[in-house]
């Protein structure tokens, strides 16, 4: 067998690594990612393309997943879909996990009133419920893909803060920190190759986990009409479009849903794996 | 009950109030630093600026910033809401029906949801391992991980197209007899509670399995005593507290739900006058109904600490 190129070894290699459940989680993130990468090559028709069979066709050979309120292709428009649905979930989400990260650094390395200001400054976005907390900056700031972004961001960032700063105080008390405090070396040498490195493997298993929860914020949002706009369709969208159809049975409102729910549980899968692995291995440390 | 634990009670319900007083800023100043404000934004972009002009005085706009806020708490504590900008209805008018509709439905969830949820989570924490203990964590995994709106229209798709039990279209029967009332509600409250549970059934398996783990749970049981008595009389006490925290927690994910719900089944509640306020951007509303969301989030989670505190057998005892 030809040596494979060192990205997709490493790849295999981490999929060797996982069990069953996170490898099927894996396969699935991935079969996701390059649909909303390559989604709109693959799709058999035009987005908008209106065919000839009637609208909310059953399934068949040429419209794999039936046709949706206008008589459109349901499979082309879940998989050009997937470009809104992950890729603004992605960026909320790198937003929110980076800021949540950088802040809970510098929050512990700079430490008492900085500290003290950015954690009730946090506490206070923490109380107040995300989705009714989203619903009001589309009010205020009407609904546009960056607004989107920044609303998921926002509400998702305390978390990743909450979860990124009991890390690094945790960290920032070990003795290879002190050690180099002693050396006197400057907060932010310590702050990036003391304390950041050791943080980057708790917050990926974070990230994924905002991921799955900023996929639902902005599909449960589409839904109601107020999240991805038309023309533009996200998954959350395709189901708010064909909920006329929902009373005769149509598939057109479930096949969208289901693509959210097999992301999200795959997303799922492959963390929990990752999370019991890492916990095996502190059991056999403590042995 | 002693005099202490009354102290940490009324320090709770404190922070609850000053939390609220903050909350309310927040909607409220947000809400105003809008790029060109309530009355352009009412308007459009072709308005003049005489009409502008009047209207924010119509609102009230001209008026200084925290002035308005200070009305605008004032109304809030005598009952009065403002008035709509869409219809020129005052607010109080058009959610008062609404509110109880929505309550309505949380509470009939609520009343479903606790027992069924309470039973299944001991259960599954009892047999922890086991087949059906696997199979209950698979299905309330997937019922966290899926959109609410995948779980109302497969309820939809079987039990009103599949089988017929109940009318697909809800909130068209009439709810003044009990066979009318159960038609109506059964769907909404079925899909508002797979939602609710599912939380509740993994917050009170693990507050269990906790306490379960400790060392005089493997004393109870090495003394060679019935699981049922350990379960029911030595870990029960010490996990009431933690539960009811739970429980209450888990409450909070009616609010995200009853919005989805609402919606799909067209019901007439608070929760789609929201939405609808918000696509209008018509902020009175708006702010009305987030105030409104945000105060029964906050009196769930006060809730949950008075409970942790009162069930606390150590603050008890000192």
């Amino acid at each position: 067998m030809k040596r494979l190129p060192y990205a997709p070894r490493a790849l295999w290699r981490f999929f060797l690594s996982l069990p069953l459940s996170g490898r099927i989680g894996l396969v699935i993130s991935l079969l996701w990612i390059f649909i909303a990468l390559f989604g709109s090559m693959l799709a058999p028709y035009g987005m908008e393309d209106v065919s000839n069979a009637s609208a909310f066709g059953p399934p068949s050979s040429a419209y794999w997943l039936g046709t949706d309120y206008l008589g459109r292709d349901l499979f082309t428009r879940i998989l050009v879909g997937a470009r809104y649905s992950i890729g603004l979930a992605l960026a909320a989400a790198l937003l929110a996990s980076i800021c949540g990260t950088l802040l809970a650094l510098l929050a512990t390395v700079i430490g008492h009133w900085f500290d003290e200001i950015v954690s009730r400054l946090v506490d206070a976005l923490l109380i107040t419920p995300s989705k009714i907390f989203a619903l009001l900056m589309i009010a205020i700031y009407g609904s546009s893909l960056p607004v989107l972004i920044l609303t998921a961001a926002v509400t998702y960032m305390p978390g990743a803060y909450r979860i990124a700063h009991a890390q690094a105080v945790g960290l920032n008390a070990m003795e290879y920190v002190m050690v180099a405090r002693m050396r006197g070396e400057s907060i932010w040498h310590i702050a990036s190759r003391e304390i950041l490195p050791n943080m980057i493997h708790p917050m990926m298993a974070d990230f994924g986990l905002r991921f799955v929860y900023i996929i639902l914020m902005l599909s449960g949002l589409s839904f109601l009409g107020l999240g991805v706009q038309p023309p533009y369709a996200d998954w959350g969208s395709l189901v708010r479009e064909n909920l006329s159809g929902l009373f005769d049975g149509s598939p057109a409102v479930v096949m969208p849903a289901l693509a959210i729910a097999t992301l999200t549980i795959g997303t799922n899968l492959l963390i929990d794996s990752l999370t019991s692995r890492k916990r095996i291995k502190i059991k056999e440390g403590q042995s | 009950m002693n005099s202490f634990v009354l102290k940490m009670i009324g320090r709770r319900i404190g922070v609850g109030l000053l939390t609220l007083l903050v909350v309310s800023a927040l909607i409220f100043f947000m809400s105003n630093l809008l790029p060109g404000d309530a009355a352009q934004v009412a308007l459009g972009q072709s308005a003049t600026p005489e009409t502008v002009a009047a209207l924010r005085k119509q609102f009230g706009l001209d008026q200084p910033v925290l002035w308005r806020y200070f009305s605008w708490l004032a109304g809030l504590v005598t009952g009065n809401f403002g008035v709509s900008y869409a219809s020129s209805i005052p607010v109080r008018t058009i959610v008062g029906d609404r509110i109880v509709n929505t309550l309505m439905l949380a509470s009939v969830s609520t009343a479903v949801s606790v027992p069924i949820a309470l039973i299944v989570g001991i259960v599954s924490a009892i047999y922890r391992g086991s087949r059906l203990d696997r199979v209950l964590g698979v299905l309330t995994m997937s019922v966290v991980a899926v959109p609410e709106f995948l779980v109302a229209s497969l309820a939809v798709m079987l039990f009103a197209v599949k089988l017929h039990w109940v009318p697909a279209l809800s909130f068209s029967a009439d709810t003044s007899t009990l066979i009318g009332f159960l038609k109506a509600y059964s769907l909404p409250v079925l899909v508002l509670c797979c939602v609710v549970m599912a939380q509740m059934v993994r917050m009170t398996r693990a507050a269990l399995i906790n306490q379960l783990d400790s060392a005089y749970v493997e004393m109870a049981t090495l003394k060679g005593l019935r699981l049922r008595r350990i379960v029911l009389f030595h870990a029960m006490a010490n996990v009431v507290g933690p539960i009811v925290n739970a429980m209450a927690l888990s409450l909070s994910y009616l609010l995200g739900g009853v919005i989805i719900v609402e919606t799909i089944f067209s019901y007439p509640g608070l929760a789609t006058t929201f939405v609808d306020a918000v696509s209008n951007r018509d902020l009175p509303v708006v702010q009305f109904c987030v105030l409104f969301f945000s105060v029964c989030y906050l009196l769930l989670l006060l809730l949950a600490d008075i409970f942790t505190i009162v069930f606390n057998p150590k603050l008890r005892k000192s």
